[in-house]
This record gives structure tokens, sequence and C-alpha cells, in this order.
């Protein structure tokens, strides 16, 4: 038996259920994860990725030495182009690649030097074109004091708010339309209450795959405790089996399915008028937009039978708790913001909203994509929702950050998509992205590529080389959760503590040091009053972002050590605030909106029959930086289509054959999957898999107001083809598991 | 509604529905226990919580005997000793209990040898190394059926694993025998969780123990066993 070191307690990597995990260390080496039986959002439970997935830590790919390129080192202008360059062998070790100048070889080299090029080159420029040039990804991976820090170097030193992180692919639909509706954008309730509810809708989530623990509950809400279940979804997900109600719709069919729902309640006078009445507003104007959204119009487009529409909305509205829980399904629209308008009518309308067991619960994807949305990571807000173009936001932060009077930039920043886009001569010049990967999270990859070509000086700061990373001319080693403190907010809005369980591997730096330690550099070029970087822990820096912040004002690390405060947290004695929205909403009143049905952007026709569904998988983790570095990757090492049994039969595809799937845009070549779990006409691909890409295929339409893209819905064509035209043809999945 | 009764000879109070076992942990009385977890359904197949009951003629599993009004339950009288250290004694002579340290302090408590039975049987089988997550070694399983429970409808509900073959040939098994990757199983290791034996065990806790550095370990992580087309 092994005695452990240590057992360091902390909070999962992984995705926004936030569960709690011991890392049993022995020689600066995790070797088994626990979790107890009293962590109070997943009682002992865990997924694989959080109990096994933690090997990257140790991957020998990893890179823990900075990085620059020999051009910059040398002295020597940027060559033409900008070239995808992973050049690290297995054993860690940058190796020259004859494909490429060697002006582009990676050269490890000192803190000191790499700090210098960056610091250097992001002031040449700012000081050159100024702040419209300047551009940050944030990272819903990393710390809220990361994120929290890096909205304030590129806010305080560079006067810009093109700040943004992977939220804008994600939920920034639903974030937008709960703004416009209610004046918040997180859940309104903890997952942990769905036992309370006696019926309960899942939308445009695979829940078991992407937020597993949350589905464990699902279950046992339904098993344990006789809740009903309806799940609206174009996948015969898992939940399928121990729903009440499957309601498989057409791709991007959400508004009419929805409306027509409400269409019911209304006209079966079903409605809580005491809700309508009390907390909401524009319901007249509403009502005359859902005439027409009769259950029949909703079938037409859908494909839902309009009996079950009626049915579903019956047993939502009749709930003595009815709550809504949705995902990527919803918001991954270019018309995401009204998808999740219209289940927040449903809410409205049946007053499912606002006590225990109730409520609008969009699930958030990251692990701390709640936190760095919180931490002002968006184009739009500093930290807490603030916007920036109000000018009393804007002076609390002046002051908080030491800058002078109206220093701060009123103007809305660009947001993820729009950032790459707008990378040319005269717009976006230099990126400083930590821990993303948009060169597989974007839609539409190729002109994703063109753009990553066109910037003058991309900084990557993460642990390993990823597809984007590559086209970076330095690189910073930073550390994962394992070895640097701080805090994450998962889907509930509750704050947990993230703890190191060894010291950083090579020379490795949590990622708040080093941003600290480049804040400094740069405002000693800038030759400007510092904003203050003198850290000496995390904790002083969610102290300060809490100083302003009131829904953080409460928490400090001693308060969360054993578990975590739900925010809002306005004082140091308030308890947290699991239920919101009890007395009113933020914004006041509820606020209906009418809406209109918009089809997807791209419908298929003769050339392009098939609608395209993207989408995560249980053992893999997005753009696959983290997973496809571990040993999922062996449990899970290819990407493969989904494609319905009726469908395959007429396109001679079987199982486990190879096909071509194509788009407009691009084409990969996976095996297919024949399966029930997708339905006809609708084609299912995950896309953490960089040799077989699903976003070379997608989309990039964007919805007009909250600028994400259309990931879930794109026309494609699927041929057969041969053993040989695939990335890996040795691999093949054998797994049973549905 | 409270019932009282006697513990031990002391005036104790129960909830409705409260187990012996429940009355006891809050009563600061210690009853051992193996199979029984706070995470998973009782389901009394250890048997070393047994205690004795008055007027009931065999020993009761405290787990999951409900407190009644006015019993008298010994929970350290000389039959429910005896009972406890033959139980563990059975156990040493037939498993291997090297990674199972509270078992092990159990008998030192109670004197139990693991000589009592020198000719039994003992269940030996080879581990199984099936996937890259965790190992099966059922020579150290002693049949708690935590790890079916949290499979079934204690935690994941994907009954991936039950009990096959019958009296001493009973072992944990997935359908058909397959491998772990082909049955329904997604790896969450909620079984692994719960074992109180080190049968289940995360892959490398296993090649840490087999001598394996931390560098060997992740190198192996990089190469996963490549498969034909089938």
């Amino acid at each position: 038996m092994i005695k452990p070191d240590r057992i360091t307690t902390t909070t999962c990597p992984y995705c926004g259920v936030g569960c709690t995990l011991q890392l049993h260390v022995k020689d600066d080496f995790i070797y088994k994860v626990t979790s107890p039986f009293d962590a109070p959002v997943n009682q002992g439970n865990l997924c694989v990725k959080g109990r096994f997935g933690y090997d990257f830590v140790y991957h020998p790919k990893r890179v823990t030495t900075p990085l620059v390129r020999r051009y910059l080192l040398e002295g020597k202008p940027k060559p033409e182009g900008r070239e995808q360059v992973y050049a690290v062998s297995v054993d860690g070790k940058p190796i020259p690649d004859s494909q490429v100048s060697n002006d582009w070889d990676w050269v490890e080299t000192d803190w000191d030097t790499a700090l210098n090029f960056v610091a250097d080159n992001l002031v040449r420029i700012y000081q050159r074109d100024g702040s419209d040039a300047m551009a940050v990804y944030c990272c819903a991976k990393a710390t809220n004091e990361d994120n929290y820090l890096l909205q304030k170097m590129y806010r305080a030193l560079f006067r810009t708010n093109n700040v943004d992180h992977c939220t804008r692919l994600c939920h920034a639909g639903s974030v937008v339309a709960l703004q416009q509706a209610v004046g918040s954008s997180a859940m309104s309730n903890t997952a942990g209450q769905v036992i309370m509810n006696d019926v309960f809708i899942v939308t445009g989530s695979n829940t078991s795959e992407n937020h597993p623990i949350i589905a464990l509950q699902m279950k046992e809400a339904v098993q344990k405790h006789g809740a009903k279940m309806i799940v609206v979804d174009p996948r015969r997900i898992d939940l399928v089996d121990m729903a009440e109600m499957w309601l498989p719709l057409k791709p991007g069919t959400n508004v009419p399915v929805f409306s027509a729902m409400a269409h019911v309640i209304v006209k079966e006078n079903l409605v809580n008028w005491d809700f309508v009445k009390n907390r909401t507003e524009n319901f007249d104007e509403f009502i005359e937009s859902l005439e027409k959204f009769t259950p029949e119009y909703a079938e037409e487009i859908s494909g839902v039978p309009a009996e079950d529409i009626r049915k579903s909305a019956r047993m939502y509205a009749k709930a003595k708790n009815g709550a809504i829980y949705w995902g990527m399904g919803i918001s991954q629209l270019s018309h995401g913001t009204a998808s999740a308008l219209a289940l927040i009518h449903l809410a409205f309308l049946t007053g499912h909203v606002g006590r225990d067991g109730t409520g609008l619960n969009p699930l958030r994807g990251q692990n701390n994509v709640q936190g760095a949305s919180d931490m002002g990571s968006m184009p739009f807000h500093y930290p807490g929702y603030m916007r920036v173009d109000n000018p009393e936001n804007r002076a609390k932060w002046e002051k908080a950050w030491n800058i002078e009077e109206g220093g701060l930039s009123l103007k809305l920043g660009l947001t993820t998509t729009e950032i790459l886009s707008n990378a040319h001569e005269g717009g976006i010049r230099a990126l400083y992205i930590m821990g993303e990967n948009p060169m597989m999270s974007e839609p539409n990859l190729n002109e994703t590529r063109r753009h990553m070509t066109h910037l003058e000086f991309l900084v990557a700061q993460d642990i390993f080389i990823n597809e984007s990373g590559a086209f970076a001319d330095v690189f910073l080693p930073a550390t994962p959760f394992a070895e640097k403190d701080g805090t994450f907010s998962n889907t509930d809005r509750r704050v947990q503590r993230v703890r190191a369980a060894h010291k950083p591997r090579g020379q490795a730096r949590p990622d708040w040091q080093i941003i600290c330690d480049l804040a400094l550099r740069i405002e000693s070029r800038l030759g400007v009053s510092t904003s203050y970087w003198a850290y000496s822990n995390p904790e002083e820096i969610l102290r300060e972002m809490g100083s302003v912040n009131s829904d953080y004002a409460g928490i400090t690390y001693e308060r969360i050590d054993k578990v975590g405060l739900i925010y809002p947290v306005p004082t140091l004695d308030h308890p947290g605030t699991p239920t919101l929205f009890t007395e009113s909403f933020p914004r006041g009143r509820g606020k209906f909106h009418p809406l209109d049905y918009v089809p997807v952007r791209e419908e298929p026709d003769d050339e392009y029959p098939f609608i395209l569904t993207t989408g995560r998988l249980l053992e893999h983790w997005h753009g696959g930086t983290m997973t496809r570095n571990s040993a999922l990757n062996e449990i899970y090492p290819e990407a493969r289509v989904e494609i319905h049994p009726a469908d395959a039969e007429i396109h001679g595809i079987r199982n486990n054959d190879p096909v071509k799937v194509q788009s407009r845009r691009g084409e990969i070549v996976v095996r297919a999957t024949v399966t029930e779990k997708t339905t006809v006409g609708v084609v299912f691909l995950p896309w953490h898999f960089h040799e077989a890409a699903a976003n070379l295929l997608t989309n990039d339409a964007l919805d007009p107001q909250a600028k994400i893209p259309e990931f879930k819905a794109c026309a494609v064509q699927v041929f057969p083809a041969r053993e040989s035209d695939l990335p890996n043809p040795e691999v093949i999945l054998d797994r049973g598991r549905y | 509604m409270t019932v009282t009764f006697m513990m031990d000879g002391k005036e104790v109070t129960a909830q409705d529905g409260q187990t012996l076992l429940d009355v006891a942990r809050e009563n600061g009385i210690d009853i051992p226990t193996i199979c029984f977890h706070e995470a998973t359904t009782a389901n009394a197949l250890c048997r070393i919580c047994v205690v004795e009951v008055e007027g009931m003629r065999v020993l009761q599993p405290s787990c999951i005997v409900k407190a009644g009004a006015n019993m008298k339950v010994q929970t350290r009288s000389e039959k429910v000793i005896r009972a406890r250290k033959t139980i563990l004694e059975m156990l040493a002579s037939t498993m291997d209990l090297s990674d199972a340290p509270e078992i092990l302090t159990m008998m030192d408590e109670y004197g139990a040898s693991d000589e009592r039975f020198p000719d039994a049987v003992r269940r030996e089988s080879e581990v199984k190394d099936d996937n890259p997550m965790y190992i099966r070694d059922y020579s150290k399983c002693l049949l708690c059926w935590r790890c079916v429970q949290v499979c079934a409808d204690d935690a994941q509900y994907t009954y991936a694993i039950n009990f096959e073959g019958r009296g001493f040939e009973t072992q944990i098994g997935t359908f058909f025998e397959k491998p772990i990757p082909e049955t329904t199983c997604v790896m969450c290791g909620q079984c692994v969780g719960v074992c109180p034996t080190g049968a289940l065990k995360p892959k490398r806790e296993f090649l840490l123990e087999q001598g394996k550095t931390p560098a060997e370990i992740s190198v192996m992580n990089t190469g996963r066993k490549q498969r034909k087309p089938r």
C-alpha cells in the first residue's frame, strides 16, 4: 500500500459542476484522486475525467520552460507568414522542424528574456497603433484571480476592452437573454435542487456526458423522488431512458417548440397570473407575438408531434416545482438569445422561478466560466457585470486601479470571434492567449487559421503547445490546477478553493505570478504609475476585486476553506444565496420579449442534405489540450460521426466505415457510428479532435446580439471514404458505453 | 415518533426508522462495519456489525435492523465477539487483506488469527488489467457489494457490473465477462471510491506499487494500444 505524503483538497478542473477532489500525492506525483462523501456538490461521486484525468500534469509534452522563436532571440526581423509549429518532441525538448524556416524554431530561454520580449513587443505595438490593436483571451479554465488580473492588465495598461473568453462560444446567448429578461446571468438555483423538482425540462444538454454529476442528481430525482423529466433534444441522449417525454426537435427549432408550449399554457389558461401581474412586464406585446406559435405550426417546423408539445406544456405548467436546465443546444445558434428567451418565458408564465426547486438554469460548461465572466473577462463588462460604457462604473475601477480620471475606455470591446476576424493591418495586431485554444474552438477553422497568420505578435500562456500556441511568438509555461492556489466559481455560483498539490514542474509559474511580473515590466516601459501588482498571494487579488464587486465582497479564503460560498455574498457575515430572484429580479420586473421564428442560417439542401450538430464527449474536454494528453485519450481515441441507421442505409454506410463529412467550408474523414442516438437527417460530431476537427465544418454565422456562433447547425454531406483517408486508420474505438 | 430502548445497559432514544447502528453511533458506542457505507444502501452482507437482541434467536445485523421500543441490545456480548472474530478469521483465511488496514486493525482488536482455518481454499484470481483507468484484483474482494451498488441505483445508474457465479465461486464481474471498455462502464470509478479492500484500484496507484517510477508511468500513458479495425 502506498502512503501519501499528503492529501490536497481542491476543486475539479473540468466541468462547471465543481466537484471536490482529494489529490493523493507521493513524491510530487498524484497517483490517486478520491472525493469526500460529504462534498457539498458531488457527495463523493466523480466522473472519469475528475477521477482519472489528471495525468496531463505529468505528460512529457508539457512545456515547462519559456520558449521564444529564434528570430526574436537573434534580433532578426519577423519572418514572412506565420507557421503553425509545435516542434516539441516527446521528451519536451524543442526540435527544429526542417519544413519551416529556422527563424521559427522554438528556443528554450529564461523567464526574464521571454517576459522582456513580450513586454517590448506589446508596448511597441500599443504605442504605435493604440488600444484598438491590443486584445486578450482570458481563460475559463484558470482561476478567478488569474482572470481578474489579466483583464485588469489589458484594461488598466492598454486601455482596451478587447477582452473576452470562451463564454462567447458557449453561453453568450443565455447570458444576453438573461440580462435582457431578468438582469442577471447565472443559474437562478443550484443544481443540487433538482431533487426538489416535480417536473423538469432538460434541453440542449447531454447532461450525462457534459455535467455527469448533475445527470446523476437528475436520475436520482426521477428514480427516488418521483420527478418527471422532459428531454427536448435532437439526440436520443442517455437521459431519455429515464424521461417521461422526449421531444426530438430538428436542430435550431427551439423557438417554435418552446413558444408553442407557451401558447398552450396561455390558451389552456395554465398561466400563473399572480406571477405575471406582479413580477413581469410587456406581457401584452408578447401575447400578440405568441398567437402564431400553435403546436401544429411548431410541429411543421420542428418535427415534434403537436400532441407531445401540449402534453409537455401541461406537465410543466401544472407542476408544483418546475425547473428548466439547458445547455449549448439553446445558445449556440445564430438566434441563441431568442432560444433562451423562449425558455425564460415559460418560467415567467408559470412562476417557476424564485423558489427552491424551480428556476432558470443554464448549465455552465467550464469549471470556471462563471467565475471568468464574473471577473470581467468580457468586452462589455467590468468585474461584477458593470457595463464598461457607464462612466460611473468606470470611475469605480479607475479608483481601484489608480488610474487618472477618464483614463479607462468607455468603448465596448470586441468579442472572441470578432477579435480574430479583425486581425489585420489597422485592426488587432497583438493577441495574448491565456489557456484558450481558438484554433479548435472557433467555428470555420480554415478562416480562423487565416486570421491567426495575420497577427503581428502572439503570446500563448499555457501548459501545452496546442493548435493555437503553435502560432505564437512567445510561449509562457503556466501551471495547471494542481500546481496553483486560487478559486473557481462553479455553475451554482459556488466559489470554491483550488489548492496546489505540489510545486510547479520545471520552470512553470502560476498564471497570476506571470501576469504580475509582466504587468510591472509593461508599466516601467510605459512610464506610468502602478495599478498595483505586488500581491503576495492570490487571496489579496480576490479581496481587491471583492472591494468593488459586491457579489464577492463577503468571500475570504478562510470562509471557504471547507465549504464554498454561493454568491451573492455581499458582507463578511452573509451566508450566501443559493436561490436567486425570491423577491424581485435584478432589473425589477421580468421582461417578456416578443419572438419570431428565424431558421438556422444554413439549412440543408440537395447538395448538403444533412444537418450537422456538434457537441462534447464524456471522455474529452473541449479543444483537447488536457484530455488528448491523458490516458483519457486511450479510452476515446478518435472522432466519430454519428449517423442514423436509416440515413446510413441510403448512403451505404456501415458501422465503423470511414466517411468524409463535407460542408461548404471544409471536410474531414472520420469513422461512422451508425446509431439511433441521432435522429434522421441529423449527424453529430464531437469537436475535440484536431486531426478531424468538427469546427472546420461549422458555420461562423453569429447571433446578432450575443455574437455567439452557430455551432449547433450547419449543412453537410456524408460520403463513403477509404481507410487510407482516415487520419489514423489504425485507431478504432472499442467501447460499449452508450 | 421516537422509541426508547436499552443498548449495553444504557437507555437510548431513536427516531422512527433509525437502525441500531445509527443509534449506537449517535451514542458513541463503537460497532465495527465492513460492507456498510454511508453512501450505499445497507445490505447486511458481511455480518461484522451483528449485535445480540434479547428474545431474538440469532444475532442481528445492526446496519439494517430498526430500533424498536423496549429492545434490549448487547453490542459486545461474548456471543457477538465470538461471531465477529470468526467472520474475520474466515475472511483472513480465504482472501488477501493486505490492502485493508481497517480490517487488519479489527483483527488485532478481536484477537483474530489468520491461521484458524489452515485448510481453507483461498479465493485467488489474476489481476484484471483491461483498461487504462483502474485494475480489478478479486483476490482482495470480500464481496461487500458496494461497487455493484454505486454502479447501479446508489449513484451511477450504469449497471456495468454484478455478482456472477454461485456460493464460494461468487465473484464480481461484467456481463458475459467482457473487458471493462466493452461494457456499459463509463469509468467514473465510483466503484473504486467505495472499495474497502483495494480490490479496485486506480491504475497509476497500481503501477506505483509495482515499482514503476512516476517518470516511467507518465511515458506509459502516451502510448495507446493500437487495434486493428474489425
